[in-house]
């Protein structure tokens, strides 16, 4: 059995799951210390299920609280970081592009060392062990704890930034290092910004990690629990630790997995209606399909997986505005329960709309039941018309593909969607986020150029794949279910040689005993 | 004269992503370079060609390579500055002013880095008035302007000078010597008279990308159609709204080559567009006719943000209204179509101005 | 006798001489011989000076071609690369040359210094940087010996290209860039490697090395009936190692080289001879021990006339005689090993050097 926890930023969900089966779900709010709510939560829970806790393999648990350090520019500890590429990239130093307010918060400092790799693997200039000495002992001088370390082209050879860190950590024995290449891919400010940003959290991750461990104790709960990531994998408590950065964004990915275990589906198109916004995303092989542009956090670019959602201003709270008809943007929010019409306030919005058409039953019908016919139509249309569009744009074939919706405001989805195979609207919607959670499986992933004058296509992408499952079984998955679920080729441009960059995932289930 | 600022250059950058016509590599790195180098040494000043001797040297510098290494190994920016400097040294004589040589893409904005360490201005023209593949494809081929004395450079100190016999020559050495320098090499080339620049550049290519910039950008805040505020800025043609259907790319010779199909939408429902690119978008098709081609300027903009999408971007689902920008008129001329028209880019068919589909 | 001139009488003899020098690769010197004799028909006989008569501020430019030999033997040289090269490097430079030098008196690339000479109105030195061939720009006294940078280059093609290198960072960038562009040049271009001052040839060049390939050369001519083998060892202080048959030959291409092996069975005799080759003959074994590395110089010549073979041309079944020389001594010097040594090229053994040796030393008459 497994329990899934999704700690957002209003409420924290539980599940607890035998196999494919939900037994009990819960939902309570969220505590500012994060492990308060995760108690009540699980005491929930166990009450609710009457599960012995003995017999849990796992616990899985979903968390925006890094992510909202950042945004908040919170809890950040000051950060040094190393690049390894002199005499390049010197014009474009660690943090040029950050905000301002978070460059201060974390210090600003860097240190740039001679190093780095060619797309093909050449070293740019030899590796100085001496130079990184010295920038560890005045970073043991300036009392930084945190240390990135970024190499050029480090996700073709990530040999510099293994051998750099193994010297800051003899001077600095203690300190938290974090390397670029464990966490992100090719494009050297994104991957470092990552770096960077993990490093300055690494404290704070270890004391929510330690929170989460505490609140497992308290409810004597034994099994192995796990973070998860952006990508809808799993990362263990440890390795959590030293990669907090890992988990931004995990919410929408966790939701669209929710939605692909409750309908069963792992190709389709999910909506997530909220109270403000409607994201619509695509499950490729039980999975979200990734961003392919660079995405902004706290005003940091990075160049994460996220799980490429589109947004439209189209929720449960969304204000109807009349002539000319508009839905939307604009939003009552959380504040529907006063404002709407159905609550007794005095703003028409998509709600009511649904309530008078006899969609929904919330709140006092008899509040909306003036609303013209001909206007609950228009609205419907001008609802359904948004929709068709967001589920066109992120289709990834002519074909017609079936369609999930989930969320609180998934009242709003009357209509037959263009495109749509079928419309499927599964129960517990609510805690999706939380079941993403406890159904994640293990992934590895690796992204490189490789040059195709010096190896065929076939070779170059049986290595990648080889590199991909080998990094998803270090991080813990079933060798024996080990599974490729994304290849991308990308040919360079302006470039003889066939360079070609490849990417590729693998996932797994999770090894047992770990 | 006027001078550019930090908004100034992200508005450039901005604009540049359309004149580069789906290529021309992401501005992004070369726009924080412009930045963090107007941070450090002040704004530069923008100079008309008018406002200029005759007689004064204006010298080109660029990056040359795969922008996707760009991503990665940044410049380390005294690389940029050898290059540059060196073609100065060569010809004995002072350089006035940096220019860009295409205004598409990234190159828009690297020689403001340039500029601003050296202290010089920057002239408002270019060598395309959008983005293009090769060394040779620039207005000064056209009017017998050589590319050469034309230095390379890269973060080690290596300095590569050479004098070609024509421009293709140049192409075909430096493309090996950058990739020996790790597929990314610093540039400046086609050194030129404020005389020479007069006949033979694209004027006001610089203060054209800042407007398309500024364009997005309010369009983006207000919500009424930036597609349509986008063409007006450009002085484009609406030649179809469509959803991107297959994309098929293979690499061929170091470029890559593709095609992507569009379903019409709106008014457009029931017709395909064949759109080819390599590196940049090259040739549409309606229906199997040719509809627009290079020299003339291909656009994908979103439909919904008007931000233009790159080739590497492009996808399934995406949907898009493609605009038409008439290119500057030198590319117009047999010269000019014999050095970037469709024939040359492989498409058998005769260059027909945008304008005259499409009308005014 | 030192030359004064390079005559027409001459060129025969210092093409042979040069072949044997080129320890089978550098190319096949008949092609420039004819230009040679062209240039010669048409503006007289070369100037020859001797190092010691230079100025010690003399501006010597060293001059030859890069790229594959392959590649010059069909696409022919337009035949002034070299002056072009030259006065785009005296441009950049901002001085004027006072003497060629020669890069590379092994192989084609003795006569093209002499040609430029003639054509640039300079004296050619009686001196090269190798003393035999190699296959890299940073293989040359005066880089190792006399740490002389190898920039500036000047590289000019037959389509009349030009490019100047001014500097690199050190001297396998230098390589490594002249070379990509010798390859896209068509193969081959006419370059001008860095200025040497009057007073480093004095002091590190490998001197009288092209009255050496003449005489050489001419000794040969003479033998008539002689063991001409045996007359090339008594020239240079070498010896005969074998006399025998090709039995083996395996060629592969890698990066651009020519490698392979082949393997000589002695006449009437159980002894094997085993030698490997990168562009040149580098390392031989005889019944399993390393008896001749380089830089020492392995020459192989035909077993009767005497007429060096180059590893392009080696077949199987081919009767032949190899020779061991003693290289210069400016290549033995432990700065000089670390780049032109066995391990150098890759080859896990150390430098057994023959005994003697007349390379570089000035002839006694």
């Amino acid at each position: 059995m497994r329990i899934g926890i999704d700690v957002g930023g209003t409420n924290t969900d539980a599940v607890l799951m035998d196999g494919q089966q939900i037994i009990a779900s819960t939902k309570t709010p969220t505590t500012p210390n994060v492990s308060d709510g995760i108690i009540a939560a699980l005491k929930n829970l166990v009450a609710d299920s009457g599960v012995d806790v003995a017999t849990l393999d796992g616990v899985m648990i979903g968390t925006t609280h890094f992510t909202n350090a950042v945004v908040e520019r919170r809890r950040l500890q000051t950060t040094a970081c190393i690049r390894l590429g002199l005499p390049a990239t010197v014009c474009l130093p660690p943090m040029v592009d950050w905000p301002d307010d978070l460059r201060e918060v974390v210090g600003g400092h860097y240190y740039m060392a001679h190093g780095g790799h060619e797309f093909d693997g050449r070293e740019i200039s030899a590796f100085e062990p001496a130079e990184i000495r010295q920038f560890a002992e005045d970073i043991g001088r300036r009392g930084i704890n945190a240390i990135a370390i970024s190499s050029v082209f480090s996700p073709v050879n990530v040999s510099f930034e293994e051998r750099a860190a193994a010297i800051v950590r003899e001077v600095l024995p203690d300190a938290h290092i974090t390397l670029s290449s464990t966490i992100g891919r090719i494009g050297l400010l994104e991957r470092e910004n990552a770096a960077i940003m993990n490093a300055c959290l690494r404290e704070l991750a270890i004391k929510t990690v330690g929170g989460f461990k505490a609140a497992l104790a308290e409810l004597k709960i034994t099994a192995p629990f796990y973070i998860s990531q952006n990508d809808g994998t799993l990362m263990n408590a440890d390795f959590a630790t030293d990669h907090p950065v890992l988990t931004f964004a995990s919410g929408p990915t966790n939701s669209m997995r929710g939605a692909a275990f409750l309908s069963g589906l792992k190709d389709a198109i999910v909506i997530d209606v909220g109270g403000t916004t409607t994201d619509v995303g695509v499950l490729q092989h039980g999975f979200p399909r990734v961003a392919a542009l660079a995405v902004s956090i706290g005003g940091v670019r990075t160049n994460f997986r996220m799980p490429d959602t589109l947004s439209i201003g189209l929720g449960g709270g969304s204000l109807v505005v009349l002539d000319p008809l508009k839905v939307g943007p604009q939003s009552v929010g959380y504040e529907i329960t006063s404002k709407a019409l159905v609550f007794g306030g005095d703003v028409l919005t998509t709600t009511d709309i649904a309530v008078a058409g006899g969609k929904a039953d919330v709140g006092d019908a008899a509040k909306v039941a003036h609303i013209d016919k001909a206007l609950i139509s228009a609205v419907e249309d001008r609802i359904e018309e948004m929709v068709n569009i967001a589920v066109d744009r992120m289709k990834t074939s002519a074909a017609l593909v079936p369609v999930v919706v989930v969320g609180g405001g998934s009242i709003l989805i009357q209509r037959q969607v263009s495109g749509a195979s079928e419309i499927i609207k599964p129960g517990h919607f609510a805690v999706a986020n939380a079941i993403g959670a406890a159904i994640a499986q293990i992934g590895g992933e690796t992204d490189r150029i490789f040059s195709l004058a010096e190896m065929t296509r076939e070779k170059a992408l049986e290595l990648a794949k080889q590199e991909a499952s080998d990094r998803a079984v270090a991080a813990g998955a079933d060798a024996r279910s080990i599974e490729i679920v994304e290849v991308e080729e990308v040919p360079l441009a302006y470039l003889p040689g066939n360079a070609t960059r490849i990417m590729v995932k693998a996932v797994g289930d999770l090894a047992a005993g770990r | 004269m006027r001078i550019i600022d930090e908004q100034a250059i992200e508005n450039i950058a901005l604009g540049a992503a359309v004149l580069g016509t789906g290529g021309g590599g992401d501005p992004y790195i070369g726009m924080l370079m412009a930045r963090k180098a107007i941070r450090d040494h002040g704004p530069i000043e923008l100079y008309t060609l008018d406002e200029l001797n005759d007689d004064d040297l204006i010298v080109p510098a660029a990056m040359m390579g795969a922008p996707t290494v760009m991503v990665e190994k940044m410049p380390n920016g005294d690389d940029i500055v050898n290059a540059f400097q060196v073609i100065g040294k060569y010809l004995n004589k002072p350089i006035r002013a940096v220019m860009s040589i295409e205004a598409g893409g990234l190159n828009s904005v690297v020689p403001i880095y340039v500029a601003a360490r050296l202290r010089l201005p920057m002239v408002d023209c270019d060598g395309m008035g959008r983005a293009f593949p090769e060394i040779q494809m620039v207005t000064h081929t056209i009017y017998g302007i050589s590319s050469t004395p034309f230095s390379m450079a890269d973060e080690r100190g290596n300095i590569v000078i050479m004098e070609t016999i024509n421009n293709r020559w140049t192409e075909t050495f430096a493309r090996s010597i950058a990739v020996n320098m790790g597929a990314m090499a610093m540039i400046a080339c086609y050194p030129a008279t404020v005389e020479q620049l007069k006949e033979a550049s694209v004027q006001g290519t610089l203060s054209f990308a800042e407007r398309i910039g500024q364009t997005i950008r309010r369009a983006r805040v207000q919500e009424d159609d930036p597609v349509k505020t986008v063409r007006e800025a450009v002085g484009g043609f609406e030649v179809f709204k469509g959803k991107i259907g297959d994309v098929a790319r293979r690499t061929e010779a170091g470029f890559a080559k593709g095609e992507a199909t569009l379903q019409g939408i709106d008014e457009y429902a029931g017709q395909t567009l064949t759109l080819n690119f390599q590196n940049e978008h090259l040739a549409v098709r309606i229906d199997g006719e040719y509809r627009v081609t290079v020299p003339d300027l291909i656009a994908l903009l979103d439909i919904d943000t008007g931000e233009p999408i790159t080739t590497e971007a492009m996808r399934y689902g995406y949907r898009v209204t493609v605009i038409a920008i008439p290119c500057a008129d030198k590319w117009r001329t047999p010269k000019g179509l014999e050095l970037a028209g469709p024939r040359y880019f492989g498409y058998d068919v005769e260059y027909v101005p945008v304008e005259q589909r499409y009308g005014r | 006798m030192t030359l004064k001139t390079v005559t027409l009488d001459d060129i025969e003899a210092i093409s042979l001489g040069a072949g044997i020098l080129g320890t089978g690769g550098g190319g096949n010197p008949y092609l420039g011989s004819l230009h040679l004799r062209e240039i010669i028909r048409r503006h007289g006989p070369a100037r020859v000076i001797d190092p010691f008569d230079l100025p010690d501020d003399a501006v010597v430019v060293m001059a030859g071609f890069i790229g594959a030999p392959t590649a010059s033997i069909e696409k022919i040289e337009q035949g002034e690369e070299l002056l072009t090269a030259l006065r785009a490097f005296e441009a950049h430079l901002g001085r004027r040359a006072t003497a060629v030098g020669i890069a590379e008196i092994g192989g084609a690339n003795c006569f093209n210094p002499i040609v430029l000479a003639i054509q640039a109105g300079l004296p050619v030195v009686d001196c090269d940087a190798m003393g035999r061939a190699f296959p890299e720009l940073p293989m040359s006294v005066f880089f190792f010996e006399a740490e002389l940078p190898v920039t500036p280059l000047a590289l000019v093609d037959a389509a009349g290209n030009r490019v100047v290198i001014p500097t690199t960072a050190g001297a396998q960038w230098a390589e490594r860039l002249a070379r990509t562009l010798a390859t896209r040049m068509g193969g081959t271009a006419g370059l001008i490697a860095s200025q040497v001052p009057g007073k480093d040839i004095k002091t590190y060049g490998i001197h009288y090395t092209l009255s050496l390939a003449r005489d050489l050369g001419g000794r040969v001519l003479r033998s008539g009936e002689d063991d001409i083998p045996g007359v090339i060892a008594d020239t240079l202080q070498g010896r005969v190692i074998m006399r025998g048959k090709i039995a083996d030959l395996e060629r592969r291409t890698t990066r651009g080289f020519a490698r392979g092996a082949l393997t000589i069975e002695g006449f009437g005799s159980r002894d094997r001879l085993f030698i490997e080759f990168q562009n040149e003959f580098l390392i031989a074994r005889l019944n399993g021990e390393v008896v001749i590395t380089v830089p020492d110089l392995i020459s192989i010549v035909t077993e009767d006339t005497g007429e060096p073979i180059s590893t392009e041309v080696l077949r199987y079944g081919m009767r032949v005689a190899v020779l061991g020389i003693p290289a210069a001594q400016g290549l033995k010097t432990p700065k000089a090993l670390a780049v032109v040594g066995p391990r150098a090229f890759g080859y896990e053994v150390d430098f057994h050097p023959l005994p003697g040796g007349i390379i570089g030393q000035r002839p006694a008459i």
